[in-house]
């Protein structure tokens, strides 16, 4: 549901800074989405079409990569990738409290003219 | 316009495309309201939660027995709801001191919109600021407000796998607590497995068990929130 205001936000960030570079268009905007982000990628891409209906955004596109999770176990001293939103180890069954990636919600780069 | 003899009729010709890097958090904003608030906290000497749960979990209820058994009263509350101030109303009648944010059609609170309502807040010989969130398991949990702790809400009426449905908020709270436990045997409430869900989603979280409307359990938690709980 916040998907929108997430949007709002990515626009500002993505115009302020083209405006800062002295670029007129912005032709493509390449986010990153952790998957613990808590933002559903379909989601924002939907948010997205709504808003490329309208000027100046009708030729930007929208690169969106999700970022899978990585947890950290101590006892196997290795990082996995969990099978469920459970982060337990799939060597040892110990619950990770640590999460190496998969939080981002990040703007990455701009392609702009 | 045409680019070399300023006339309309020429087509300028495409600038060519670069790419800029930029590697910028999308609540970049939000995260520098929230620090900014954490910092104002601070010089006030206010120790800070963020509540969340669902609607209906009893966020309301906690927070009047807390304002009613904290032992340096008053607390402040900040609280969050789509309309109505109906929870302020029910928080001051309890001793508290309340601000409502009706955020109109937004399903979260932000750090700016905290910082507005702590403005009409008088904090004087008060040490205790709870931001009672709007409900909602599911936005709210990206929205750093500048709190110290976040304490997230389950009541026994919700189901035992509601931490496995919404994992994120629990993964992000501090703390975890089950309402509603007079209600427990009533609607079947399986306190084994619900308490197994917790730990393998949220093995960071402090566990209480209370009851918001007998006040049973609620020590524990105002042990904690005294920071006098290890």
């Amino acid at each position: 549901m916040h998907e929108l205001a997430l949007l709002q936000e990515l626009c500002a960030l993505a115009a302020a800074a083209a405006r800062e570079q002295g670029a007129r268009q912005i032709h493509r905007m390449e986010l990153r989405v952790g998957e613990l982000g808590g933002v559903n990628p379909d989601a924002l891409r939907q948010a997205f079409a709504v808003l490329a209906a309208t000027a100046p955004w009708q030729t930007t596109e929208l690169q969106l990569d999700v970022v899978p999770t990585r947890c950290f176990c101590p006892h196997c001293a290795q990082a996995f990738s969990p099978l469920d939103v459970i982060h337990a180890c799939p060597q040892c069954g110990a619950i990770s409290r640590q999460v190496l990636q998969g939080r981002e919600l990040e703007l990455v780069a701009l392609e702009v003219s | 316009m045409c680019g070399q003899c300023g006339c309309d009729a020429h087509q300028a010709a495409p600038l060519p495309h670069r790419r800029l890097e930029l590697h910028q958090p999308l609540l970049s904003r939000n995260d520098r309201q929230a620090a900014h608030n954490r910092d104002h906290f601070r010089r006030h000497g206010l120790r800070t939660v963020n509540l969340l749960s669902a609607p209906g979990s009893g966020k309301t209820a906690l927070l009047e027995q807390l304002a009613r058994h904290w032992p340096r009263p008053p607390i402040g509350v900040i609280v969050g709801d789509l309309a109505t101030d109906n929870d302020a109303q029910r928080l001051q009648l309890a001793g508290a001191r309340a601000v409502q944010i009706r955020t109109g059609d937004l399903c979260h609170l932000d750090a700016a919109l905290v910082d507005q309502a702590f403005g009409q807040l008088d904090c004087s010989g008060m040490d205790l600021l709870v931001i009672e969130n709007v409900g909602n398991l599911v936005c709210p949990a990206a929205f750093d407000l500048g709190e110290q702790r976040r304490i997230a809400l389950l009541s026994v009426t919700e189901g035992e796998d509601k931490p496995l449905k919404y994992p994120a908020l629990f993964k992000s709270a501090d703390a975890v607590v089950i309402n509603k436990r007079d209600l427990a045997e009533a609607v079947g409430f399986d306190r084994r497995t619900a308490i197994a869900n917790l730990s393998a989603i949220a093995p960071q979280a402090t566990l209480f068990e209370l009851s918001a409307r007998t006040g049973e359990g609620l020590d524990a938690l105002i042990r904690w929130l005294d920071g006098k709980a290890a």
